[in-house]
């Protein structure tokens, strides 16, 4: 979607939001999430909801409108509406009764087939530079994320450059729990010893956020965390300095950080043990080898 | 054998600090206060019930009039009454959750974490299991015989057994209030977090045995519903002469038939998992909860339209009435009716579209989902067009009626939005979601019961319902939802995540705030409800229609007294076309005392079902507290009351022709005697139950 269309969208969204109780404090809630989308997947799934919206306007509009306008001209007291008490069947009307959803399924059915292969989260981004790749692991109840990369690593907190897509390979150290950027991608599953992807982008540098919206027992309230995209500079500098803390971790420390139920702000790793990411799948399943775990598998 | 040993054979794993008093006592937070709050509650109700049945003498009525009884009629009440009861608790959790939220924006609020969790864990478990579905069930067995000129239903003993068990799963639901904990994996109950790995307690076990008490009864109720559709209807009333509540309630009893046993083959495979130590959904040793998920949503889907069906069977019977007039497109409303049945199986999987599998998959789940929305809105239309050229009263179940047409379209609507995978990858799991399935749930099955409940309440009990506490309690239940629910759609798309105990971002203050005002105006509805019956009871006086047609409708229901005899008919009804009790009264066919009067034999009551039911929870207990001499007891104790039954001959007990004529004669003489009502007075003291013709 264009972005002046997408601005008028909010303009409206806001508007209607201002017609409502809480002229002020209410419409905030619209920089958040899918209407504020911050990239170029969450802006198509926008896209996809708005067309959606539209086309399901024509469905409920008659709906809305006979429903009311029925009950009431027909009512008891309007003496002088017609009364057919038998009759109860036409032909043309199930005409019009059926074939218009069955023409309007077919259409959505037609941008579902095409917008659910777009929008696959597994489908890389196109873009001529390489996408930055990060594993992400959901713990009890806070997010490491291991760039393999760079062989570095942080918990809570989730930086990437700006003018590249991010792949991220995702699994679980506990129980099940779905990884959501609200303006960035949709959400996917994160299981132990499973991986699944998602693949995304930020328009232009900025702060984000992210969260589990998969309920994962008592921390689950606080398991948001900071999303950055950061001008290419700033990353290269950001990158340099996490290089340099001296945080290392192994699958031992791995096995703390699991342990420790709740860790509260972001925390560095400048040294990452080399293939941690299927050290920590192997955890759950051992003696397979992660490889054939993974849902590519299920293709 | 030590003390330890001793408590530990007798009394399993429990402790004193099971107790939510002991708790509140020994930390003394606020959370644990109200749960020792609710516990009391519990505690204190089940005394002065206790107090009140023997202060006013009830018990031998109870236990011989209701709870023994086998008559169908009887058991459909009693189902309504669990019903209420458990859409009370329920509906004071939402409240309380609703509260929470509104107050807990970085805060902790009124309830801590684990207490939060299980708040809408047993929301959703009673909702569903033991609000709903006893409801549905108990229209339905209310209903149906007399809409199909039976009797009875096929198996009454059954139907008997069906309801104490469900009874039985929802008193283990009110004793986890006071004895220990519930669940906090929710009303799904995903593992890994329901296994014992991550919640070792109680709380999971409550949730398995309650479901699987629940999930038997149902499974039970379908058959029994099925085969009393196929087997007992009255001469001459083919299929496609049926009413269309008696099409829905045969469409959901078989998917009760056919979805249920999932769900009791995935509770049960869980159960192993946390008792025995499997390993069939753990994250190790090559278990996997993505089975569990699609065993649940196996059940979960068709569970999603076996609640909203009955509700549509409502609508089309109400809407008929209320508007004196032919139900528009009856073939088009059967073959939607089973089209949805059939599609409900083939779309499972857009329960998790967000688990990873291939686009290719996801779409072609979206596509079927989006396909069930064609006869949805065929039948939508058919009850419009209903409307069209008919006498329309705006009494309170034809205003929920109304209602649920343009507030369930508003469901259908982001139930399409949700049916694309993209968009649901966005607001899956949020409060997006937990407003799309309450704007399905709330006007397509609550409205329905209520309207329902409304409707045949004259036919069950001889008096009306007063509709002025009716209107009231529906504008609460109205604008109570809208203004509880749509604030949630503009949270989730904000990306508020469901089941959130605190909220981090001020932003959503003031939506979080409309929707407690909307959870308080539900609460209200729900009041006034309970307001409405009293003021009827005492009024009831007043409001009487023995001729039992206050509404001038259509179905053989109307063809019997208000309330019924206990064999329904006094001679079996012969039935020539649709809609038979309307054209016997066009014809000059209604109120005609038969040529012959023959003896009738009706089922004697029978102890086995509360005897199942009891043993059934007590087992239940046993195995979520390890005492398992409680367990095998109460297993022992069920099957022999069931192998006992088998020895009972006289399980019938017959009514006199004479009896049965004396009755016909004097309800004749009541019909005889009363003015016809017109329509215009229908909500007066002039309706006696004798409905004006109008051709």
């Amino acid at each position: 979607m264009p972005p002046s269309l997408a601005k008028a969208c909010r303009r409206v969204a806001r508007l209607s939001a201002i017609l409502g109780l809480w002229p002020l404090s209410g419409c905030a809630v619209l920089n958040h999430g899918m209407l504020a989308a911050g990239g170029p997947i969450m802006a198509q799934e926008r896209h996809l909801f708005l067309v959606v919206c539209f086309v399901m306007l024509f469905v409920i509009g008659p709906v809305l409108l006979l429903t009311p306008l029925f009950a009431w001209y027909y009512r008891l007291s309007n003496t002088k509406s017609v009364y057919r008490p038998e009759w109860a069947f036409n032909w043309p009307l199930e005409g019009f009764i059926w074939i218009p959803p069955i023409v309007i399924v077919m259409v959505l059915g037609l941008f579902l087939w095409n917008d659910t292969h777009t929008l696959d989260p597994y489908k890389p981004l196109v873009s001529d530079k390489p996408a930055t790749r990060i594993q992400a692991v959901a713990l009890d109840w806070k997010w490491l994320f291991i760039y393999p990369d760079a062989g570095v690593a942080t918990v809570n907190q989730m930086v990437f450059p700006a003018d590249r897509p991010v792949h991220l390979d995702i699994t679980s150290g506990t129980v099940m729990q779905s990884l959501l950027l609200p303006r960035l991608a949709g959400q996917i599953y994160a299981m132990a010893g499973m991986t699944t992807e998602l693949n995304l982008a930020a328009d232009h540098p900025g702060d984000f956020s992210g969260e589990n919206v998969q309920y994962s027992g008592d921390g689950f309230p606080h398991e948001h965390f900071p999303v950055r995209a950061l001008a290419p500079g700033d990353y290269a500098a950001w990158l340099a300095a996490a290089r340099a803390d001296p945080g290392r971790l192994d699958l031992a420390g791995y096995k703390r950080l699991a342990a420790a139920r709740e860790v509260s702000g972001p925390r560095l790793f400048g040294t990452v043990a080399p293939d941690l990411f299927h050290g920590i799948l192997d955890q759950t399943m051992p003696g397979v080898r992660s490889a054939d775990m993974t849902m590519k598998g299920m293709k | 054998m030590t003390g330890s040993e001793i408590w530990t054979t007798l009394l399993g794993r429990f402790e004193w600090s099971d107790l939510p008093f002991v708790r509140a006592w020994e930390k003394g937070t606020l959370s644990e206060a109200i749960g020792a709050g609710a516990g009391g509650v519990v505690v204190v109700g089940a005394v002065l019930l206790v107090a009140l049945l023997t202060y006013k003498r009830w018990w031998k009525p109870l236990w011989s009039d209701w709870l023994t009884s086998l008559d169908h009629k009887k058991i459909g009440i009693m189902y309504i009454v669990l019903a209420f009861v458990m859409l009370s608790r329920a509906l004071i959790e939402a409240v309380l959750m609703r509260t929470q939220q509104a107050v807990a924006i970085g805060a902790p609020g009124l309830v801590g974490p684990n207490h939060f969790a299980q708040l809408f864990s047993t929301h959703g478990s009673i909702m569903v299991f033991f609000m709903a579905m006893p409801f549905l069930t108990g229209l339905i067995n209310y209903v149906v015989p007399l809409q199909i000129g039976a009797r009875d239903v096929a198996f009454p003993l059954l139907n008997s057994i069906s309801l104490m068990l469900t009874a039985g799963g929802a008193g283990l639901m009110m004793v986890s209030l006071a004895i220990g904990e519930f669940s906090t994996g929710g009303w799904s109950g995903y593992p890994p977090y329901t296994e014992a790995a991550y919640q070792p307690g109680v709380g999971p076990d409550y949730w398995i045995w309650a479901i699987t008490l629940s999930s038997i009864g149902s499974t039970l109720v379908g058959m029994n519903i099925a085969v009393t559709i196929f087997k007992k209807r009255c001469p001459g009333l083919k299929l496609m002469r049926m009413p269309l509540f008696c099409w829905t309630s045969l469409c959901t009893s078989i998917l009760m038939i056919f979805a249920m046993p999932p769900l009791t083959v995935a509770t049960l495979m869980l159960a192993l998992d946390r008792y025995l130590g499997y390993h069939f959904f753990t994250n190790d040793l090559g278990g996997n909860m993505m089975i569990y998920i699609d065993l649940f949503w196996l059940f979960g889907h068709p569970e999603v339209y076996i609640l909203i069906l009955p509700a549509f069977g409502v609508y089309s019977e109400v809407i008929s009435a209320f508007s004196s007039k032919e139900l528009y497109g009856y073939v088009s409303l059967v073959i939607a009716t089973m089209a949805i049945a059939v599609l409900s199986f083939t779309v499972w999987l857009h329960h998790f579209f967000t688990m990873g599998q291939s686009a290719d998959i996801n779409a072609v789940f979206g596509i079927a989902t989006m396909t069930i929305g064609i006869p949805t809105g065929v039948k939508v239309y058919d009850w419009i067009w209903t409307m069209f050229r008919g006498e329309v009263r705006l009494t309170p179940p034809m205003l929920f009626s109304l209602a649920f047409i343009v507030t369930f379209v508003l469901g259908g609507f982001t139930g399409i939005l949700l049916a694309m995978p993209p968009v649901d990858f966005v607001v899956h799991n949020t409060v997006f979601l937990v407003a799309h399935f309450h704007n399905m749930l709330i006007p397509g099955l609550l409205y329905g019961m209520i309207a329902g409940y409304q409707y045949w309440f004259p036919k069950a009990f001889g008096f009306r319902l007063n509709e002025r506490w009716g209107t009231v309690s529906f504008v609460c239940w109205v604008s109570g939802f809208y203004l509880a629910f749509m604030p949630l759609y503009v949270l989730g798309l904000a990306g508020l995540a469901r089941r959130t105990q605190e909220i981090l971002e001020p932003d959503f203050r003031p939506w979080l705030l409309v929707a407690l005002l909307g959870a308080f105006l539900l609460l209200a509805g729900l009041a006034t409800l309970f307001v409405q019956l009293y003021v009827s009871v005492r009024q009831r006086d007043q409001h009487r229609v023995p001729v039992g047609d206050p509404w001038g409708a259509r179905s053989l229901e109307w063809s019997v007294a208000a309330p019924p005899p206990e064999y329904n008919f006094a001679t079996i009804p012969h039935v020539g076309r649709r809609d038979p009790w309307h054209w016997r009264k066009a014809n000059g066919g209604a109120y005609k005392p038969a040529d012959h009067y023959r003896d009738i034999a009706m089922p004697r009551n029978s102890m086995v079902g509360p005897v199942v039911g009891l043993s059934g929870a007590v087992c239940a207990f046993g195995l979520v507290w390890h005492i398992w001499w409680m367990a095998a007891f109460g297993l022992a104790v069920l099957w022999a009351a069931v192998i006992a039954r088998s020895f009972v001959r006289r399980t019938k007990r017959v009514i006199g022709a004479r009896e049965v004529e004396a009755t016909d004669r004097a309800w004749l003489a009541t019909a005889a005697a009363q003015q016809v009502h017109p329509r215009e007075l229908e909500t007066t003291s002039a309706n006696a139950g004798l409905a004006e013709l109008h051709a």
